[in-house]
């Protein structure tokens, strides 16, 4: 099962031809990703890494059947490729791009909420390491060998911390059943909550990992959700304790800005609304083996 | 990134929105010669520093007379003044800027930012200005009027009018106060500022609607479209190890602590430092050298690093997804032959080519700790410094 993308999932490439894209195109079809072609305005009828390029997310639906996308189109044109997917019926896009302007991505949102409900694309990202279906699909830019296949769901902003928890898994023999990247920035396609709420009715997923950060307050939201509507244990790791505030760690969206934004407050939330807390980044795998061993 | 007060002011007259005569003096001589081209008996002298709560840290002065003014401008300018937000190292001041005096009958605050829960800007206004709305949230949040506003249409009428009902403006001034908050939600716009706050705005003793403060936020993600706008970075304000990584492509932060740290990501450089800080370390920086960390890069970010003199040992920490371990520990080697580094350097190498990465390391010959997880790197990172603060102190005594 998985959630978003399994081996049969129809990808394009959005923003194909660039050195990018190319580059990370070729690592998902090498990982098994049914990649299906690619998007490059004016470049459409050529031939890519031996599959089609087409013009528009449109042709790309129409004659290739494509289901999922990936963007990797430069910060200034992110937004636009986001809702051309979207307006051609794509189900599900990741965006991959760093940089994007907060207020384009609030006419993006603004875009993808016109859609009924049953008809809306689901966005991940922008600024994220992608999403990875261990031993079945690929739709991103992370190192897909470190991922084992199995029943943890991880959700994180961060890429590379991303990597580190599905590491402490693999050495302890424990699978991911999909890892989400949901990005960095401070408005994004999905919230945790959002991603949480795919886990708990995804069959496959017994546990979720859930790895935040400073900044905002989607943890807390996700907690909640956690609280009311879900069945399934979460575990979660904030980053960020020795974060000052007032200061962007990195990623646009790491600032405390406001009371309960830094991660002190937001371990003493999340516990309180159930959710199992990893006391250290190193700790994330001894964590979720834990829970799944008294399950 | 922030601007100056002068500079948001100057926007937002170009908007429509009023404020008092005022001018920019780079000396106490500039300043009295503002003050008296701005004519009057009253005149702010106002510390430019890219921090809120200036009032409160000395940074504006009240004068009465020209002599008064040119003292004023000599005590503030090269002063570093330290406010809440500025952190404890404080800003200094290099800019004044010389404003008419303001008759002040009623203080008000007035704000619009970006809203992450709801994906919308958000107008924020109170009554009860002069405050910090920080304080003002939590003593008495109900005097607090917050608007959102639908982005496919924009800030409305009626959604402006309401919200100067809410800032008790009326009858006469009504019409004027629509035109404030509409003028500030299309500068917001226009120019992708991420944060536009005026504390006070006030209500002047003949009944005019002036903004006495204005703070403003640009979204740096947009500032490549936003030319205008960029050419107002002031470098003086911010970190000079900051500035100078932005220029080659880091992210930096410069912290209190003394483990130097190059991390890639930037959630795996916050949870390194989490790790050092439950190892009983404090770290001296974050440092993001993301994704494609070549030698060169990896070189700058070393010199980043050691340039603080106050770093006792260095700990790098490398997840390798698009990056290769073997690339990573080339670059390391060569930084650490070209570097004449005097502390401890620590590397926990993971993820795509991990065993040839560390191979390089083994085999380079240099005295660099190596570790295999997190906790351990973390651990050994704390020792190193450790071992090195107390040679320090034997050597003293």
């Amino acid at each position: 099962m998985a959630i978003f993308i399994n081996e049969t999932t129809r990808i394009v490439v959005q923003g194909f031809t660039g050195k990018i894209g190319t580059f990370h195109a070729q690592d998902m079809i090498n990982y098994g990703s049914n990649v299906v072609g690619g998007i490059t305005p004016g470049k459409g009828g050529q031939t890519h890494l031996g599959l089609p390029v087409f013009n528009t997310a449109k042709e790309a639906v129409q004659q290739a059947g494509a289901e999922a996308s990936i963007i990797f189109v430069p910060p200034a044109f992110a937004a636009d490729s986001i809702m051309e997917a979207a307006d051609a019926g794509i189900k599900y896009c990741v965006a991959i791009t760093d940089g994007i302007p907060t207020q384009d991505m609030m006419t993006v949102k603004n875009f993808l909420r016109r859609f009924p409900k049953d008809q809306r694309m689901v966005l991940t990202g922008p600024n994220c390491a992608g999403t990875i279906s261990p031993g079945r699909a690929m739709l991103g830019i992370m190192p897909g060998h470190i991922y084992l296949p199995g029943n943890v769901g991880i959700v994180g902003r961060s890429g590379t911390l991303g990597y580190e928890a599905a590491d402490q898994m693999k050495r302890l023999g424990i699978g991911v059943s999909t890892s989400v990247g949901i990005g960095g920035d401070p408005i994004n396609g999905s919230s945790h909550r959002d991603i949480l709420e795919q886990f708990e009715q995804d069959p496959e997923t017994k546990v979720i990992l859930m790895i935040g950060e400073i900044g905002g307050p989607q943890e807390v939201e996700a907690g909640l959700f956690a609280k009311e509507h879900m069945t399934k244990p979460v575990i979660a790791y904030i980053a960020g304790l020795t974060a000052p505030e007032g200061r962007r760690m990195g990623h646009a969206g790491a600032i405390i800005s406001s009371a309960g934004e830094s991660a002190a407050e937001k371990v003493a939330m999340l516990r309180d609304l159930g959710v199992v807390i990893c006391p250290t980044p190193a700790a994330m795998g001894d964590t979720v083996a834990a829970v799944l061993a008294a399950m | 990134m922030d601007i100056h007060e002068y500079q948001a002011k100057d926007i937002l007259s170009g908007y429509g929105v009023k404020i008092a005569e005022g001018g920019l003096a780079y000396s106490p001589e500039d300043a009295v010669q503002r003050a008296r081209e701005i004519g009057g008996h009253v005149w702010a002298v106002k510390a430019q520093i890219h921090s809120g709560a200036r009032g409160k840290a000395g940074g504006i002065k009240i004068c009465k007379t020209h002599d008064e003014v040119q003292a004023a401008a000599s005590e503030l300018l090269g002063k570093r003044l330290v406010t809440h937000q500025t952190g404890p190292a404080g800003k200094v001041c290099s800019r004044l800027y010389v404003e008419a005096g303001t008759d002040i009958a009623k203080e008000l605050y007035f704000c619009l930012l970006v809203d992450r829960s709801s994906e919308r800007i958000v107008m924020v206004g109170s009554a009860q200005g002069g405050m910090e709305i920080e304080e003002l949230a939590l003593n008495n949040p109900e005097a607090i009027t917050k608007i959102y506003i639908e982005p496919a249409v924009g800030l409305q009428d009626f959604q402006a009018r309401e919200m100067a009902f809410a800032l008790g403006l009326e009858s006469e001034i009504l019409s004027h106060a629509v035109k404030t908050i509409k003028g500030c939600y299309r500068a917001l716009r226009d120019l992708d500022v991420s944060m536009l706050e005026i504390n006070p705005l006030v209500v002047t003793g003949n009944g005019e609607l002036v903004a006495l403060d204005a703070k403003m936020g640009i979204d740096d993600n947009a500032l490549f479209r936003q030319l205008k706008i960029s050419e107002l970075r002031d470098k003086t304000q911010e970190d000079p190890r900051e500035m100078a990584a932005a220029d080659r492509g880091l992210s930096y932060v410069g912290l209190d602590g003394d483990i130097g740290c190059m991390i890639n990501g930037a959630g795996l450089a916050m949870a390194t430092m989490d790790m050092i800080k439950l190892a009983g370390g404090e770290p001296a920086n974050f440092l993001d050298v993301g994704g494609g960390a070549s030698a060169e890069r990896t070189e700058k970010a070393f010199r980043l690093v050691l340039a603080d003199k106050g770093v006792k040992a260095m700990l790098v920490n490398i997840f390798a997804g698009i990056n290769r371990c073997d690339w990573i520990a080339e670059g390391v080697v060569q930084a650490v032959r070209k570097i004449d580094m005097k502390v401890p350097l620590i590397v926990r190498l993971s993820g795509t080519n991990v065993e040839e990465g560390r191979r390089i390391i083994a085999e380079s010959g240099l005295p660099i700790i190596t570790a295999d997880t997190l906790a351990e790197a973390a651990e050994k990172a704390v020792q190193a410094r450790n071992e090195v603060v107390a040679k320090e102190a034997a050597l003293e005594i």
